[in-house]
């Protein structure tokens, strides 16, 4: 392909203009950056994006006063929240109180190293790549404890306590599903699992039928994991306020809320790759120009999760916080631990979908 | 390259594990902790485990710490009566510590007992190699931890279960079987015809008002 010859032209140039070492160095770094600032573009807008869609959801017209249709308006509330003084509690653990945002943010994006974009298209090609965004992403709920301990406020450590227990279970029920997608792949490589979805008869072939209830699964935990509504106990206004973030004030508070959206965003991404079939068509192959794999199909994909998150917070009122727990433990994991015994008998059957 | 990250890593891994007993606090000791956990996850990256690595950090960082630490942030210490009998302890600890370094060092540096280094093994994906030795050579022992793990969860869960009087469970199987019919009585009545409401006073409506 034309294009590839043309992006290895930049390491080619790199490595001519300062070494094998640093020329390497250098080159990951430019993908870093290539990867991480269309996230943060899409996390600010996502925050648009989010009012918007609940303000039409709801018969309203969302925000609309800054630039046409709203649109600067992340820009202003960026500026407005950098500007904001911080303000420290004077009882708090000062060094834990500024990491925790930290501490939240980073994963989030750590874990779009793995996250294949095109065939080719990745950061790093590890043959782990999907245990590597389980360790990640599960790093991330220290940053919220810690938030919720080093405040020295009530509120904040009952949030932290919330979330902390939400978290772990509903880790356990979205680690089954990923087993299903394991077995069924035969690979832990994340374009691997992609490849494996392709087929003649393009949606028919993703693992979104045949894992159907573990994508359910899958998508509902990823909504418990990143404390959205429903299950948004973790900030529950009614109860605890803001849960962890209750002390924190200007750019500290927005970090969390960046993290939030950069977590929203890869579930979407990770859900679509397992499942849906990342940037293979929806359509059969033999269909011209539509049966093509696109990277236009995975933006779709993600995008239309990503509006799922949105849709739900519009519908559902939140969850008790027991019938929160029996959702995870009592019903989730049941259902992936049978799925994950019927996809493993299926494969062993003349009807595999598999070989 | 390697040996640079391998030095960077060691540092840090003593360096944390040295804070852990060193810290005055124990959240602070247990995040230390975790930085122990996660360098060595990155020395055994270094080593080509990758599946071994990933795993300490999904079960020990991801896991076991956020349980270790959610237990010891709520529990309310007294760091000046924990530290009160050290020097009482000190010279039982030091002997004791002392014994176990001359005995490392007798294992370590005796020629009949040579350890046989490890070995790197080039091999293809370490999951996949994994699998197939835990599944075929070593299946027997693989179940037997299986099922002393299951046996130790089920002790740890029959030990800490007690069920009080008091307590008041919420039952989600009767609270979905509710029928509106339950809660709520419908009564038919027949339509009355309707009053003619009788004209207050102007006279009274004033003293109302007043």
């Amino acid at each position: 392909m034309a294009t590839n010859e043309t992006i290895q032209m930049i390491p080619d140039f790199l490595n001519g203009l300062l070494g094998n070492e640093i020329g390497f160095v250098a080159w990951t770094l430019l993908k870093i950056v290539c990867i991480v600032a269309p996230i943060m573009g899409a996390v600010a807008y996502a925050t648009l994006a989010e009012r918007k869609v609940i303000g039409y959801m709801q018969i309203r017209i969302g925000p609309n006063r800054v630039g046409p249709f709203g649109l600067l308006q992340p820009v202003a509330d960026g500026v407005k929240l950098l500007l904001k003084e911080i303000i420290t509690p004077s009882a708090s653990s000062k060094g834990l109180f500024f990491l925790a945002p930290i501490w939240v943010l980073v994963p989030a994006l750590a874990a779009w190293a793995v996250v294949p974009f095109y065939p080719g298209f990745v950061l790093a090609d590890l043959n782990v790549g999907l245990l590597y965004v389980m360790a990640i992403t599960s790093i991330g709920v220290y940053g919220v404890i810690l938030a919720g301990w080093a405040s020295n406020s009530k509120y904040a450590f009952l949030g932290a306590m919330r979330a902390a227990a939400q978290v772990v279970s509903y880790e356990l029920a979205m680690g089954f599903a990923l087993v299903g997608v394991m077995m069924v792949s035969s690979s832990l490589n994340m374009t691997e699992i992609v490849a494996k979805q392709a087929g003649a008869y393009g949606l028919a072939s993703w693992n979104l039928l045949p894992l159907l209830p573990l994508f359910v699964v899958y998508f509902i935990s990823g909504v418990a994991e990143t404390n959205r509504a429903p299950f948004d106990v973790v900030e529950g206004e009614s109860e605890i306020v803001a849960g962890h973030m209750i002390e924190y004030s200007g750019m500290s508070f927005a970090l969390f809320f960046l993290a939030e959206y950069a977590n929203m965003w890869l579930i979407a991404a990770m859900a679509s790759v397992m499942f849906l079939g990342g940037w293979l068509s929806p359509f059969p192959e033999t269909w011209p120009i539509l049966g093509a794999p696109s990277f236009l199909w995975w933006v779709a994909k993600v995008a239309f999760m990503m509006f799922c998150f949105l849709w739900f917070r519009a519908t559902f009122p939140r969850y008790r916080y027991d019938q929160l727990m029996r959702l995870g433990w009592k019903i989730f994991i049941p259902v992936t631990l049978v799925w994950i015994i019927v996809v493993a008998a299926w494969m062993q059957t003349p009807f595999s979908l598999w070989n | 390259m390697t040996l640079a990250l391998f030095y960077i890593f060691a540092a840090v891994l003593v360096f944390g594990a040295l804070r852990v007993i060193t810290a005055k606090n124990p959240v602070h000791a247990v995040l230390w902790l975790i930085l122990s956990f996660f360098t060595s996850a990155c020395l055994w990256i270094l080593l080509k485990a990758e599946f071994l690595a990933v795993s300490l950090v999904v079960i020990y960082v991801g896991a076991v710490m956020v349980l270790f630490l959610f237990v010891v942030m709520m529990l309310d210490l007294n760091f000046e009566e924990l530290r009160k009998g050290f020097w009482k302890f000190f010279p039982v600890a030091a002997v004791v510590a002392a014994i176990m370094l001359v005995e490392m060092i007798l294992v370590l540096t005796n020629r009949y007992a040579q350890i046989p280094g490890a070995q790197l093994v080039e091999t293809g994906p370490t999951v996949r190699e994994l699998g197939l030795q835990i599944y075929t050579t070593y299946f027997l022992p693989f179940q037997l931890s299986a099922v002393l793990l299951l046996v130790g969860m089920i002790a740890a869960i029959g030990l800490t279960i007690r069920k009080r009087k008091n307590t008041k469970y919420q039952q989600p199987g009767e609270q979905i079987a509710v029928k509106a019919a339950d809660r709520v009585r419908v009564l038919k009545m027949d339509a009355e015809a309707r009053l003619e409401a009788p004209q207050p006073k102007p006279a009274d409506d004033q003293q109302a008002q007043g």
